[in-house]
């Protein structure tokens, strides 16, 4: 990249102060036009005020190099910027618009003369640098926002509910891998252990597909829990999957499986019922 | 088995890379079953069968492509799903294909169980990768 002049630089730090009102407002104008007004004008004139500033405090002090230390201000803004745009949906063109508008903007003042191009083509090889640097910011707040949700997705798609007195049950929709079956595993055992629960039925009704891997998963959860001294049923078994299971050759061995919630319950309360009758003739 | 990736329609394909690819490549097999027609139980097994191929070919083949295709013969109309990856090859069929042998931490039904699952089930394997073959058939 060549080196600008100080002659040039100067020139460019004078036409864009001389002119900031205007520049801003048409920039403001042109961005404002490809959002179609989903943001207001009053804030985009705020924000690419601000920007304009920043981009002529580097330029008077340090050049052309949108990478350099002269331009720190001006990234901050910028990321600041594509992470607003990415959360509020705008797409990454509309986002990186918002930058290359200025070249536009800039170009009908600038190019008058040889002179003026050559400044021009030089703040423009500036600002599709700094075009880039929102495209970056974008994907990375996008990635941030998707992983984000992913994990309250996990979260969300694993609720521990207590069933009756002494009785938990782990609705199960979807796909069991290994890092749900982390998720459910934790949450059954110490849900077992805040409710004071002897039995938990873990429903598969939602499951759509089980292969090894989730009998694999759920063998291993049901046997935490008998660690812990629970008894663990798995409901929810519907015909296909039972058939389907017995093909693959899956054993279950003693773990006690049940077509419905509503039996799989039925037994637990009955079996709960019987361990406190037991109790109290212990006692007397 | 026969070659039905020549005779039939032309296939649906995935590449297949991690694991939520496995679930893309379930449901596209889930799809074609529900609009070949075939029951319940026969799209369960499928899927089933898909899944465990699919993951297979992730484990041990570094991922690979899934292609599936509804086929026709004499009459009757099933779901064919081809996995092929350029893995390292499986060196003892026969072993593979013993109930509970695994070569990794599974529980060594995979390959075993969906070939139960399945009507016609084909498997060729070399140095240069695997390719397993699937039919399950309607009615």
């Amino acid at each position: 990249m060549p080196v600008a002049t100080d002659s040039n630089t100067q020139r460019l730090v004078e036409t864009l102060t001389a002119r900031r009102d205007v520049f801003v407002g048409q920039w403001a104008d042109t961005v404002g036009e490809a959002l179609q007004g989903r943001l207001s004008a009053a804030e985009l004139g705020r924000e690419l005020g601000e920007l304009y500033e920043a981009v002529l405090q580097g330029l008077a002090s340090g050049g052309l190099s949108g990478r350099g230390e002269a331009f720190g201000e001006v990234r901050s803004l910028l990321i600041e910027l594509s992470r607003n745009r990415a959360r509020q949906g705008f797409t990454p063109t509309e986002t990186a618009r918002s930058v290359f508008a200025l070249k536009e903007v800039l170009e009908p003042s600038l190019t008058g003369d040889a002179e003026g191009a050559r400044v021009y083509l030089q703040l423009a090889r500036l600002l599709d640098d700094l075009g880039l640097l929102t495209a970056e910011a974008y994907v990375r707040t996008r990635e941030e926002i998707i992983s984000s949700q992913a994990e309250q997705l996990l979260e969300l798609s694993t609720p521990v509910v207590k069933l009756w007195d002494g009785v938990v049950g782990v609705p199960l929709v979807g796909t069991l891998d290994s890092a749900r079956t982390q998720v459910v595993m934790e949450k059954l055992l110490q849900t077992l252990v805040d409710s004071d629960s002897t039995h938990a039925i873990i429903d598969i009704t939602g499951v759509p597909t089980v292969d090894t891997q989730v009998a694999q998963h759920l063998l291993k959860t049901v046997l935490a829990a008998r660690m812990m001294g629970a008894q663990c049923t798995i409901s929810g078994i519907r015909p296909q999957i039972a058939q389907t299971i017995v093909a693959l050759g899956i054993e279950f061995g003693d773990v006690p499986t049940i077509a419905s919630l509503s039996d799989a319950l039925r037994q637990a309360v009955k079996e709960v019922a019987q361990e406190a009758d037991d109790d109290v003739r212990g006692l007397l | 088995m026969r070659d039905y990736a020549a005779t039939g329609a032309p296939p649906e394909s995935l590449s297949v890379g991690n694991s939520s690819d496995v679930v893309m490549a379930r449901q596209l097999v889930r799809t074609l079953a529900q609009r070949t027609g075939l029951s319940l139980v026969h799209q369960t097994k499928l899927v089933t069968a898909a899944s465990e191929l699919g993951r297979n070919m992730l484990i041990h083949g570094g991922g690979g492509i899934v292609r599936a295709a509804t086929v026709d013969d004499a009459g009757r109309t099933g779901v064919y799903v081809e996995f092929e990856d350029r893995g390292p090859g499986i060196a003892d069929i026969e072993l593979a294909l013993t109930d509970g042998w695994t070569s990794g931490d599974g529980m060594g039904l995979g390959l075993s169980g969906a070939r139960r699952l399945v009507d016609e089930f084909g498997i060729e394997s070399g140095p240069d990768g695997t390719t397993v073959r699937i039919v399950k058939w309607g009615r």
